[in-house]
C-alpha cells in the first residue's frame, strides 16, 4: 500500500473506510501469511534435507523390506518391496475400521436407545458405561484389553472351547469360518447385499401401507425370499470349516482372529461407542415430545413411536456427528500399533525406520488417512441427504 | 462439490507419492551443502553448557533410571565420558529417552547431540539414514530368551509359534533373515515399547523373546521369575553397538570417535580413575600426549588438550566402565569375551593417539 498521498489522500481515506476494501484485504493478508509460513516451514525442510545430503523422493518404496508381518489379508513375504508391505498395512487397518464402524454402530444405537429405559437396571448399566469408558484415555482402554483381560485367558494347552465351535486362548479368537477367502467376500457381499436390499423393501412396505393402509403383500413377499435365500448362501453355500482343538494345545481350521486384532476392535468400538451413544440420546432427544405424544395418542407402542416417528427424525441430528465418530475410530486406529498390531502406522514406522526417510513415509500416511477420511465423510453425506427435511 | 475437490487433491497427493522420483529439491546452487563448517554441533553443545544424550533408559546395565531418577550403564558413561571432555563436567548430561523407533528422527532433528543407546552399526544406516557410527562400545549379538520350560532348543522349534519382538531394530530383520533361510514359519509380534514387548512375553504371548543377548540377560533380571528363562545356544547377528552422530558434521564425531577410543586406549595404556595423579609428569611420551601435557591433540579438535584426563577422572577407563556395569562387578557379570582389549585377544582397539 504504497499509494502517493498527495492528492490522492482523500480517496484513500474512502477506500480504507469502505468495509468492502477490507473484506478482500484481509483475505489477501491471511493468503499472503499462509503462503509465506508455508514457504518457510518447506525451504526448511528442503534446506535441512540438503544438508544430510538427501533428496525428498519415494523410489525408496521399491526397495526390498525385508521385515515380517505377523498377519496379512494379502499374500506378502519378506522380499516383498516396501509398498507392499505398506499395502498389507492398509489392508490391516481396513479391517479393523471396518469391523469397527459395524461393531460401534450396533453397540452405539443400542447404548443411546438403553439410556431411555424404563428398566431402572438397563438405564443405568447404559449411563455408567458411557460415564466410565469417555473418561478413560483410549491407549490406556488398548492396555487394558490387550494386558488385562485377552492377556488372562488361558496358553493353549488351556484354551476355552465355546460350545465346540469357538476357541479362546491367549494366542488369540478361533470362529467358524467360510471354507475359502472367495467364499467368504461372497458371503460378506451376500449380507451386505441382503440387508441393504430388506431395508429397502421394507420401507418401500411401510410407504403403501401408510399411503394405502391395505397392501405390500408383494413386498412381504419379496423380503421372505431375500431372507431365504440369504439364508441358503450363507448356510450352504460357505463351505464352513469349524476351529478344532488339537490335542496337547492348538487350534486346526476356521479363522484365527489374532489376539492384537481382538483387543484393538474391542477396545476402539467401546470407545467410540459410548460417544455414539450420547450423539444418539442427544438426537432422540431433540426430536419434540409432541411428537412422541402425538403417536401414542395415534395408538402406537412404544417400540413403533421410536421406529416409525422418533428415530427417522433424530436421524437427521445424529448422522452429522456420526462422521466424525467415523473418521475418530479411522485415526484412532493408529493407536493399535501400542499393542502390536501391525497396521498401517505400524508398518510404516518400521519402513521409515529402515529407511531413514521420515518426511516420505509420512507423506504417504497423511495421504492414506486423508482419503480414508474423506472417502467415509462422501458417504456419510450422501445418507444424509437422504434423511434430511425435504421442503416443497 | 467441493468434497469430490478434496478428495481430487488428495487422489493427486497419493499419486505423486507412489510416482516415485517426484524430487521437489529447488535447485540450492546445485551442490550440497557440507554442513559442519558454519555450526557444529560442538559449538552447541559448548554454548549450552550441557550435552544431550538419548539413551534407552530402559536396559539395566546399558542405561536406566533408578529411583531417584539417576541415569547410569555402561550407555550411559559413554555420554558422561563425552561430556567430561568437551565441558569439564561429566554430570552436565540431559538424558532423553528414546525409543528404538523415534531415535534416529531424534538425531538428524537435532533433538539430541547424540545417541548411546544400543544401537547396531549397520552400513544402511550409515548411508541411507544419514548416521555417523563412533567406534564400538559393546560387541553384541542377538540371542532369543525362552521358558525352561518350553521345550525349545532350536529356532526350528519355533514354527508356528510366536516370537516377541521391538520393532526398528536390526532385530526384527535379523529374525526375519534367519527364520528365512531356515524356512521356518513363525508370527512376529512387534510392538514399539520395550516394556510392553517383555510383558507379552512374560505373559505368554510368544514362545521366544528376540533381542541382543546383553539386552535380555539384563531383561531377564527384571522378570518375576528370572530363573524359568534361557537364553537358546544361537547368535543371529552381529550387533556392534556404539555411539552415534549425524551426517556431515565431522568436527562433532571427531569428538564422539576419539573421547570413545581414549577409553579404550586408556584402558590400553593402564590409565584409571585411581592411579591416573601418578602418571602426572610421565617419561613416557605417548602417555604424556595422551594426557595433554605435551602436544595439542585436544586443542586440534577444539577441546582443552587434557580433555582425557577430564574423562578418566570423572568416568574412569573402558575396563573400569565395564566391570562396574555389566561386568564381574555387576548383579549379570558378563564375561569380557568379544569386548577384551585387542591385546588380550578381544576386539577393543583403538588407532594411535599421535
Amino acid at each position: 500500500m504504497a499509494h502517493d498521498s498527495g492528492g490522492k489522500s482523500f480517496e484513500l481515506k474512502a477506500v480504507l473506510r469502505d468495509e468492502r476494501f477490507w473484506k478482500i484485504a484481509f483475505q489477501v493478508i491471511t493468503l499472503i501469511v499462509v503462503l509465506v509460513l508455508l514457504s518457510f516451514f518447506l525451504g526448511n525442510l528442503n534446506r535441512n534435507l540438503l544438508q544430510q545430503g538427501r533428496a525428498f523422493s519415494f523410489s525408496f518404496l521399491r526397495n526390498q523390506a525385508g521385515f515380517s508381518i505377523g498377519e496379512s489379508l494379502i499374500r506378502y513375504r519378506p522380499n516383498d518391496p516396501y509398498w507392499r508391505a505398506l499395502m498389507v498395512g492398509l489392508g490391516n487397518t481396513l479391517t479393523l475400521v471396518a469391523g469397527g464402524i459395524a461393531l460401534t454402530t450396533v453397540l452405539g444405537v443400542v447404548a443411546g436407545v438403553a439410556s431411555f429405559s424404563k428398566n431402572w437396571l438397563v438405564h443405568k448399566l447404559s449411563r455408567l458405561y458411557v460415564g466410565l469408558v469417555r473418561n478413560i484415555p483410549l491407549l490406556l482402554q488398548l492396555f487394558f484389553w490387550y494386558f488385562a483381560i485377552y492377556g488372562t485367558l488361558p496358553r493353549p494347552a488351556d484354551q476355552i472351547s465355546v460350545l465346540g465351535l469357538a476357541f479362546l486362548n491367549n494366542r488369540g479368537v478361533y470362529i467358524p469360518w467360510a471354507g475359502s477367502a472367495v467364499l467368504a467376500m461372497l458371503g460378506i457381499g451376500a449380507t451386505v447385499g441382503a440387508v441393504i436390499a430388506a431395508l429397502w423393501l421394507w420401507q418401500w412396505r411401510t410407504k403403501i401401507r401408510i399411503e394405502t393402509g391395505v397392501g405390500g403383500q408383494a413386498q412381504t413377499i419379496a423380503l421372505a425370499v431375500l431372507g431365504l435365500a440369504w439364508l441358503a448362501i450363507v448356510t450352504v453355500g460357505m463351505n464352513w470349516t469349524i476351529p478344532e482343538g488339537i490335542e496337547g494345545g492348538g487350534v486346526a481350521g476356521g479363522l484365527r482372529l489374532s489376539r492384537e486384532y481382538v483387543a484393538a476392535l474391542t477396545a476402539l468400538v467401546f470407545y467410540t461407542s459410548a460417544f455414539v451413544a450420547e450423539i444418539v440420546r442427544a438426537g432422540i432427544q431433540s426430536v419434540s415430545k409432541g411428537q412422541w405424544e402425538a403417536a401414542r395418542t395415534l395408538g402406537l407402542n412404544a417400540g413403533m413411536v421410536m421406529r416409525l416417528v422418533v428415530f427417522p427424525q433424530a436421524m437427521r441430528v445424529i448422522i452429522p456427528p456420526m462422521n466424525s465418530e467415523y473418521m475418530n475410530l479411522t485415526k484412532n486406529t493408529s493407536l493399535a500399533f501400542a499393542i502390536a498390531f501391525p497396521e498401517m502406522y505400524s508398518v510404516a514406522t518400521t519402513t521409515y525406520n529402515q529407511t531413514g526417510r521420515p518426511v516420505e513415509v509420512f507423506v504417504v500416511l497423511m495421504a492414506t488417512y486423508l482419503i480414508l477420511c474423506l472417502l467415509i465423510t462422501l458417504v456419510m453425506n450422501q445418507l444424509n441427504r437422504t434423511v434430511q427435511f425435504k421442503e416443497r | 462439490m467441493r468434497k469430490w475437490g478434496l478428495l481430487a487433491v488428495a487422489l493427486g497427493l497419493t499419486v505423486a507419492a507412489c510416482g516415485g522420483e517426484t524430487t521437489t529439491t529447488t535447485a540450492d546452487g546445485g551442490g550440497t551443502t557440507t554442513g559442519g563448517g558454519g555450526g557444529s554441533r560442538l559449538g552447541v553443545v559448548t554454548g549450552r553448557g550441557q550435552l544431550i544424550c538419548g539413551v534407552d533408559g530402559g536396559i539395566p546395565g546399558f542405561s536406566f533410571v533408578d529411583e531417584s531418577g539417576t541415569y547410569s550403564g555402561l550407555d550411559v558413561d559413554v555420554c558422561r565420558a563425552v561430556a567430561a571432555a568437551v565441558l569439564g563436567d561429566a554430570e552436565a548430561v540431559e538424558y532423553r529417552r528414546l525409543d528404538s523407533t523415534e531415535r534416529f528422527t531424534a538425531l538428524s532433528g537435532g533433538e539430541v547431540d547424540m545417541l548411546s543407546r544400543n544401537t547396531t552399526w549397520t552400513i544402511s544406516r550409515d548411508t541411507s539414514v544419514g548416521l555417523e557410527f563412533a567406534p564400538t562400545t559393546f560387541f553384541d549379538g542377538q540371542g532369543m530368551l525362552v521358558r525352561a520350560d518350553s521345550g525349545i532348543e532350536t529356532l526350528e522349534d519355533f514354527a508356528g509359534q510366536a516370537v516377541c519382538v521391538e520393532t526398528g531394530t536390526t532385530t526384527e530383520l535379523n529374525l526375519t533373515d534367519q527364520m528365512r533361510q531356515l524356512n521356518v514359519d513363525f508370527e512376529p509380534v512387534v510392538f514399539q515399547d520395550a516394556d510392553a514387548a517383555y510383558a507379552a512375553y512374560d505373559e505368554g504371548r510368544c514362545e521366544g523373546m528376540t533381542s541382543d543377548k546383553s539386552q535380555l540377560v539384563a531383561r531377564r533380571s527384571t522378570l518375576p521369575n528370572p530363573d524359568e528363562h534361557v537364553l537358546l545356544e544361537v547368535t543371529m547377528s552381529k550387533e556392534p553397538l556404539g555411539p552415534v552422530t549425524t551426517n556431515n558434521d565431522s568436527a562433532w564425531f571427531d569428538v564422539v570417535k576419539w573421547v570413545t577410543y581414549g577409553l579404550i586406549q586408556a584402558e590400553e595404556f593402564g590409565i584409571t580413575s585411581e592411579n591416573i595423579a601418578t602418571f602426572e609428569g610421565t617419561e613416557n611420551p605417548d602417555i604424556a600426549r595422551f594426557l595433554g601435557q605435551e602436544g595439542t591433540l585436544g586443542s586440534d579438535m577444539g577441546l582443552p588438550n587434557d580433555f582425557m584426563v577430564q574423562v578418566i577422572t570423572q568416568v574412569g577407563n573402558y575396563g573400569e566402565i565395564y566391570e562396574r556395569n555389566v561386568g564381574a562387578d555387576s548383579e549379570f557379570a558378563l564375561e569380557r569375551g568379544q569386548n577384551a582389549l585387542w591385546s588380550e585377544g578381544g576386539l577393543m582397539y583403538s588407532p594411535p593417539f599421535r
